[in-house]
């Protein structure tokens, strides 16, 4: 299977968030996707560059955002990673327990979660990285292929 | 697409017709600040019209809820209507479908206000 890469090196601005999911939009539509995956995957790395502007980088114009995208065996992999102090997903509040329903934000992470196959979050002192993982419909391995 | 809002008033309440994205930066601070106004000038019966919203991300749900607490918390009331299936859905798996009072008749959703 023919191995795919292409990345971008973005800067801690709102267009990046716009940047990054709408080149997740095109390239899921051009992996194959269904048009609700491909706006599944588009808000989970528009998540995640939200995550990495704000959150991450706090809009610091001396640090990047590094966004890549791969065509891995019978998986789409996005690799989204920022430079700030790194996440600690084990500290991420439940968003859908009954005392965090109504709080404004801490979602993020979850919407991710709930749109991707596979998620790593890979926290570190210069960063952190997050991998999204989407099987391709069609592959060799996909699951709802196989079941049907 | 940038959000856009319009509002009405029918029958004591104010219906805020909502189109395009509620996403971080532009999206919610307008929808911020049309509740906001609202609330200065004493209309605490809002109705939301996200028929016309086909994008909504994880700030545009927290605007959202924000919005719905302010109103309530002023003694009024915030009610969605006609959401899209998207949207629907995202309210769906964040739990938040229940919270909201959500209608999809806007003559039904007028009454239901106290």
């Amino acid at each position: 299977m023919t191995e795919q890469r292409v990345s971008y090196t973005l800067d801690s601005t709102l267009e990046t968030v716009d940047s990054a999911e709408q080149a997740a939009s095109r390239i899921a539509s051009e992996a194959g996707f269904d048009d609700d995956e491909v706006m599944r995957i588009a808000m989970a790395v528009r998540e995640a560059a939200v995550n990495a502007v704000l959150h991450g980088n706090a809009y610091d114009p001396g640090k990047k955002v590094s966004l890549a995208f791969e065509r891995i065996g019978e998986n789409l992999v996005i690799t989204i990673r920022d430079q700030g102090k790194g996440l600690d997903p084990d500290k991420i509040p439940d968003p859908l327990a009954p005392e965090n329903l109504l709080k404004t934000s801490g979602r993020g992470i979850f919407l991710i979660r709930s749109f991707m196959d596979e998620v790593q979050i890979s926290p570190s002192q210069t960063g952190t990285e997050i991998k999204l993982i989407k099987h391709v419909p069609g592959a060799p391995g996909d699951v709802k292929e196989a079941s049907q | 697409m940038s959000m856009k809002t319009s509002t009405r008033q029918v029958n004591g309440v104010t219906i805020v017709d909502c189109s395009g994205r509620i996403t971080l930066g532009e999206g919610s601070v307008t929808l911020k600040d049309v509740v906001r106004d609202l609330l200065s000038k004493g209309q605490k019966k809002i109705l939301l019209n996200l028929g016309d919203v086909n994008y909504i991300d994880s700030s545009g749900i927290g605007e959202l809820v924000s919005a719905f607490t302010t109103v309530r918390n002023q003694g009024g009331e915030l009610k969605l209507l006609n959401l899209t299936k998207k949207v629907h859905d995202l309210l769906q798996i964040t739990k938040l479908y229940t919270v909201f009072d959500v209608k999809d008749d806007e003559a039904g959703a007028i009454k239901s206000f106290s």
